[in-house]
């Protein structure tokens, strides 16, 4: 069994194309890294601080996984992939954290005072 | 009879439109998602658990930002010279992939290194992870998780300079008969250590800032 083992010129005129675009984004990367260690000591309240910071590493997280991982670019079943990933990744983080907002039952059947 | 060869290994499988190993890696990194998705909720469990003024900040718990911080433009850094060591290769350079290739791996030891020193000083102070913020009542939480969190985080990022170093030494030859395949093992590589870059983008704000 043998495959095509050149890389075809036009792969590697698209891919020349794409290298103004990574240093920019490493450019970007740096400067909301400084940014939010900056935000940091603006002594925001809790809440905000937190939604900020969660916010900028998002922008972050983007950039890395859209132009470094090339999903801007990607075939369906990898973006379907990781949508199915992000449902449950989101249901594994709030889950919990709705049990215990405030210390007290999520459910109001396991509730006493109700 | 011949060998028994993985197929789509550089043509994209007709169903799915990627190769095998883009598929299987993808596959592998929403695994990781939940893997270090657990213990990022198990955080913010314990976190909202807490009672009021017992969870220390980053500072108060006596880590370092200015390391920090220098420490997350090194493993950026790291992700673009691996990103440049694949366009390298797609671009028929493989004298450029070595360098760059070379300095990926250089910048994940000196994160290692930095994360070391961190960790000595820590235990230096008699910081372990089952060791409290002095003020809690509940006194393993914050070093438990930092060190859980990091400590992952770090054999992950060990773990990748394996891989890289493997492609560079050994992996490179395939490049003069199967240029096409090997870029795509860098590739795969590259995907790895660009979603290890991930994490920390999230683990430096959440552990040191917040």
């Amino acid at each position: 069994m043998s495959e095509d083992v050149a890389i075809s010129e036009s792969e590697a005129a698209r891919v020349r194309e794409h290298l103004r675009v990574y240093v920019m984004v490493f450019v970007a990367l740096a400067v909301l890294t400084v940014v939010t260690v900056a935000l940091s000591y603006l002594d925001l309240p809790t809440a905000l601080a937190i939604a900020v910071a969660m916010v900028v590493a998002t922008v972050k997280a983007g950039l890395v996984a859209g132009y470094f991982m090339h999903l801007m670019s990607e075939k369906k079943v990898i973006l379907w992939l990781l949508l199915l990933c992000a449902a449950f990744l989101v249901f594994l983080v709030f889950l919990p954290l709705g049990t215990e907002i405030g210390n007290g039952p999520l459910w109001p059947l396991q509730s006493p005072s109700r | 009879m011949s060998e028994l060869v993985i197929p789509y290994r550089v043509k994209p499988h007709p169903l799915t439109g990627v190769t095998s190993g883009k598929l299987g890696i993808w596959l592998f990194l929403a695994s990781e998602v939940m893997l270090f998705g657990a213990l990022f909720s198990s955080y913010v469990l314990l976190r909202v658990g807490a009672a009021d003024g017992t969870w220390p900040s980053g500072v108060e718990a006596g880590l370092n930002v200015p390391i920090g911080t220098f420490n997350t433009i090194v493993l950026i850094t790291s992700s673009i010279t691996m990103v440049m060591s694949w366009a390298s290769l797609k671009m028929g350079h493989p004298g450029a992939f070595k360098r760059y290739m070379g300095a990926t791996i250089a910048l994940g030891l000196a994160f290692l290194v930095i994360k070391g020193f961190e960790y000595s000083g820590k235990f230096g102070h008699g910081i372990f992870p089952s060791t409290g913020w002095p003020e809690a009542s509940d006194p393993s939480t914050f070093f438990g998780l930092y060190f859980t969190l990091t400590g992952l985080h770090a054999l992950h990022v060990f773990l990748g300079i394996l891989a890289n170093l493997w492609l560079l030494v050994w992996g490179l030859a395939l490049f003069e008969t199967e240029p096409e395949r090997f870029s795509g093992r860098v590739e795969i590589a590259g995907l790895y250590w660009h979603f290890v870059d991930l994490v920390w983008i999230f683990l430096f704000p959440v552990l040191y800032l917040l």
